[in-house]
């Protein structure tokens, strides 16, 4: 009961500061569609460090050329965004604009949300407007030089980055384009999904083809049947984002952390419409040819599936749904990076739990007990059996990933 | 002094199968509740995974997940003119510790008590009259089968359990247990596949006119996901399984059915590493205002609560209830008195085989993974003139054959050296058992009390256990050894090694876990401690569950009877308490 009466006082409180965001009579209506939107766009990943208030920032973000840390997005006068007003929150969103102009780095996916609307980004502000302000000051460039120098950024931006919000394309379906724009926008999937430049931007060209992070490949989610999805139905799509676990997959890595936090809690409608567009044009590709099986790395390879992966992705690679992920036709088994898969057989992993399926079962790390070798022979034969076909992954690969893990 | 904390709905005590159960049925109503947990957290991503969980030396040798004696242990004696003695060591039984629980090392032999055993002692009244042998204080459970079943129904769907019905709705049904209560519904999974040893125990059991059946199994045949959402994957035989906790999510326990579901709801919160001292009872000692427990770092709290629910293994239950001054001691020279009364064990009997000509490639199995017969069960056979009550379950359940423990040997092989590696090698595939997991009946003198001589580290007095077998289980085993004995002859064997229960009870070796009474369920707060409910008499918002309620034990493993119990206490909180506190019976 005490907790029922703390949490409409809160409530209260928040509304009477959202009055002063968004005046009016909807204002309610505006703070909760604030609240589903801030959890479409999985702010809580950089500005929430876990157990800590929401949204009071210090969340660590690892990139190739430094540390950023997330910001303390509460109406903090001193140390969030209290002095903030709309317009200045708005200026973030669509131009990576910080308040007086300073620039942001690309950590803040706002190549990404430069792509949401207006009418939502005024949702969003009127919901950060009611978070409880926490005085908590967070030094957000941590970069070392040049790359801390936000001029730089200039160039940056001139080349990886286009302005504006999301253009509905006239010829496709409204829930296509609900899909679209919550890909595109809000749901920053290219962030990780889309490959890099070599100065961090995002290689549109290979727009969800995959991309390399935080020692994770972030698998190819186009609709290519081979290395993509093309195989899963929309159906498949949306069990995934919705529980974490499909017929095919289970989240790990950090995509475990975007289902926990993020996907697992976006409504059906919204998840069937990322589906739908994510599954639009699908090509029929010619499949590579897969390894011989007399190959002596695959002969290799078998024998220890057998002895080590067998007894949960069973022997045939089906894995058991919701708990161990199965290994046909997977499109990061399939990836032509196999860096997630080594990373996984070294130093294991653990899937997120979901309401819909709360065990978030592990893979056990071998690194102790399978040699660079093991590991390469046991998954070039994950990536050339069962129908799967991927390049070879060499003992060199693994020692690489081996040291960068220690 | 304890420093208070904010009061909260419900305590619950233990963090194992009842535990869990209960805490998640109340949480489902909306009610805050707490579970507190003497040991760790416990994950079988993290404590179970694959690349360590086979590990015979850590988990049997060591014990690893076994309470530790110096935290808290029992005393033993076999007779009231004896001094009782700290086990140092488990030896005879294996308390669990962390969630989870004992429920994590069993095996995952999952029966339902037969319709009699609720009123065991009327029916054997009935059946025998004065042949009942006067030694014996059995005891109705003030229960019926009727009212067990659905709680039984509910435990094997949340465990996923594999087996195949005997008796569908009073209906027999072939190749399953002829001998079992009409169930409602089938198992939840179908059987699990059989190795050789329990496959041609069936068909000679069979051709002797048996009726063998699948021993029901916590351990999945198949992919399986419960009412709460959690799956379980199917067992792999890996053999490391009794003793072991499951790196598959294949062998039901707490862990893997209960807890990801309930540690996820908001009004659940789990103190472990926090072990609860005693019970806080108010100045009328007619309600339960609490407990009192120890972090940690041995700060000590209070936890206020509406309702109270102690479920840890039956030795704290008891002991809890002592400790606390609920229900008067019992005294077995005066014969008064209730907290500590009826406590039993069960009576382990086998028949090793040895063969020349056999490979049983023993070490692929699981700890419920066989076929069993229940002639000579319970009373599901005519014991007139036979001067005992009682009988057990005789089945075949190879666990695994791990290297360390798993040397059998036929008598007269030296224990060491040449000729023991050589008998080794000779009969480690050739070798198989037929147990006997029989019944233990109650006496006056086999009893649970505060030792007056030994204190855990808090300075609280240790459990004390007086118990040897009686002559009843005695004359029970020899019998049912002996039938078994006829199964084991028409295998053929070369050698035959009968193995039947004889006294005392001591603690050098392995007998089992399967502990009961102390605290029992009746009709009648003169004889039993709580009623049908699970409600502590004279302490209505109490609840106290788990084998601690068995008034005795039949030839059966006890936890699917713990899980039904669980699942029976909180459907009457739920049902009746909640919207009428107070005694649910008057009497």
């Amino acid at each position: 009961m005490k907790t029922f009466i703390s949490l409409g006082a809160f409530a209260l409180f928040g509304l009477s500061l959202s009055v002063h965001a968004a005046s009016g009579a909807d204002s309610y209506n505006m703070v909760e569609k604030g609240r589903y939107l801030a959890v479409l766009g999985d702010c809580t990943a950089c500005h929430t460090v876990p157990g800590k208030p929401a949204f009071s920032g210090g969340v660590s973000i690892e990139t190739p050329f430094g540390k950023l840390v997330g910001a303390n997005i509460t109406p903090d006068p001193e140390t969030g965004l209290g002095h903030w007003n709309f317009d200045d929150f708005q200026a973030v969103m669509s131009e990576g604009h910080s308040r007086r102009g300073k620039r942001l780095y690309g950590a803040m996916p706002f190549t990404a949300y430069t792509k949401v609307t207006r009418e939502d980004n005024r949702a969003l502000w009127a919901y950060l407007q009611t978070l409880e302000p926490v005085n908590n000051p967070v030094e957000t460039n941590q970069l070392p030089f040049p790359f801390n120098v936000r001029t730089s950024l200039i160039g940056w931006n001139w080349l990886n980055f286009t302005v504006g919000e999301f253009v509905p394309n006239a010829e496709k379906t409204p829930q296509w384009n609900r899909g679209a724009y919550l890909v595109e926008g809000l749901g920053h999937c290219g962030t990780c999904h889309t490959p890099k430049n070599i100065i961090g931007g995002d290689d549109n060209d290979q727009f969800l083809a995959g991309g390399d992070l935080q020692g994770w490949i972030a698998p190819d989610i186009t609709s290519n049947p081979h290395s993509g999805i093309g195989k899963w139905s929309n159906e498949d799509i949306v069990e995934y984002l919705k529980t974490g676990a499909n017929r095919f997959d289970i989240a790990s890595g950090p995509m475990a952390e975007a289902v926990e936090n993020s996907t697992q809690h976006w409504t059906d409608e919204d998840l069937m419409a990322v589906a739908v567009y994510l599954k639009d044009g699908q090509k029929p590709s010619p499949a590579p040819q897969p390894i011989a099986a007399d190959d002596p790395a695959m002969v290799a390879g078998k024998a220890l599936y057998a002895d080590r992966c067998s007894a949960c992705h069973v022997p045939n690679g089906e894995g058991i749904k919701t708990l161990f992920p199965k290994l046909a036709a997977a499109p990061l088994v399939n990836s032509t990076d196999p860096t997630s898969l080594i990373r996984v057989v070294l130093a294991g992993s653990r899937a997120g739990g979901t309401e819909a399926a709360p065990t978030g079962p592990a893979m056990p790390a071998f690194a102790w007990n399978l040699t660079d070798e093991n590991v390469a022979d046991v998954l070039t034969y994950v990536r050339n059996t069962w129908g799967n076909a991927a390049p070879a992954v060499t003992a060199g690969e693994v020692a690489n990933l081996r040291e960068s893990l220690q | 002094m304890a420093k208070k904390l904010p009061s909260t709905d419900v305590v619950v005590v233990g963090l194992g199968w009842a535990g869990s159960i209960i805490a998640n049925e109340l949480a489902d109503t909306g009610l805050n509740v707490i579970g507190f947990e003497r040991g760790p957290w416990r994950d079988t991503a993290s404590d179970f995974n694959l690349a360590h969980a086979t590990d015979e030396l850590r988990y049997s040798r060591r014990q690893e997940l076994m309470l530790r004696t110096k935290q808290n242990t029992c005393t033993m004696r076999n007779k009231e003119s004896e001094t009782a003695l700290p086990m140092r060591v488990w030896g005879s039984f294996h308390p669990g510790n962390g969630t989870g629980g004992a429920g994590n090392h069993w095996a995952g032999i999952t029966f339902r008590f037969q319709p009699e055993e609720f009123r065991l002692a009327s029916h054997l009244k009935e059946r025998y009259g004065k042949e009942v042998p006067a030694e014996l204080t059995l005891q109705d459970w003030g229960t019926t089968w009727e009212e067990m079943e659905p709680h039984y129904d509910a435990f094997e769907r949340l465990a996923g359990v594999s087996g195949k019905a005997g008796n569908l709705n009073g209906t027999i049904v072939d190749g399953g247990n002829p001998f079992e209560g009409a169930r409602s519904k089938e198992y939840p999974n179908p059987p699990t596949a059989q190795t050789y040893a329990p496959t041609l125990f069936a068909e000679t059991a069979k051709n002797l006119g048996y009726k063998p059946f699948p021993v029901p199994s916590a351990l999945a045949s198949q992919a399986y996901t419960n009412q709460l959402g959690v799956t379980m994957g199917p067992c792999t035989f890996c053999g490391f399984c009794t003793n072991y906790g499951c790196a598959n999510y294949s062998k039901a326990s707490a862990i893997v059915n209960v807890l990801p579901a309930l540690i996820r709801k908001p009004n659940f919160t789990a103190k472990t590493n926090s072990e609860v001292l005693k019970v806080v009872m108010d100045s009328t000692g007619t309600r339960a205002t609490g407990i009192i427990y120890v972090d940690s770092s041995g700060e000590e709290w209070e936890q206020p609560a509406e309702i109270v629910v102690i479920a840890a293994f039956i030795f704290e239950n008891v002991r809890l209830m002592l400790l606390s001054g609920i229900g008067e001691p019992y005294n077995p020279i005066a014969n008064t008195g209730t907290t500590g009364r009826n406590f039993a064990y069960q009576t382990a009997n086998s028949v090793r085989m040895f063969f020349n000509d056999k490979n049983f490639n023993p070490f692929i199995g699981g700890g419920a993974i066989g076929m069993g017969i229940d002639e000579f069960n319970n009373d599901n056979f005519d014991h007139s003139g036979l001067g005992f009550v009682g009988g057990g379950s005789t089945r075949v359940t190879p666990i695994g054959a791990p290297p360390i423990d798993s040397r059998p040997v036929p008598p007269g092989t030296p224990n060491w050296g040449a000729k023991w590696k050589k008998a080794t090698v000779e009969n480690y595939l050739s070798s198989m058992s037929i147990g006997c997991e029989a019944s233990s009946y109650t006496t006056r003198n086999n009893y649970l009390s505060l030792d007056p001589n030994y204190t855990d580290p808090h300075g609280r007095p240790l459990l004390r256990i007086t118990f040897d077998f009686p002559e009843n289980d005695l004359k029970m085993a020899q019998y049912c050894t002996n039938k078994v004995v006829e199964i084991a002859k028409a295998m053929n064997p070369r050698e035959f090694v009968p193995a039947p229960r004889k006294g005392p009870w001591s603690n050098t070796s392995y007998q089992s876990s399967h502990i009961v009474g102390g605290f029992i369920m009746g009709a009648d707060p003169k004889n039993s401690s709580v009623n049908k409910h699970l409600q502590v008499w004279g302490v209505p918002n109490l609840f106290v569950v788990g084998s601690s309620a068995f008034p005795q034990n039949p030839g059966y493993n006890p936890t699917g009877t713990v899980g039904a119990l669980a699942f029976k206490a909180a459907d009457a909180i739920r049902r009746l308490y909640l919207k009428r506190p107070g005694e649910m019976i008057s009497v």
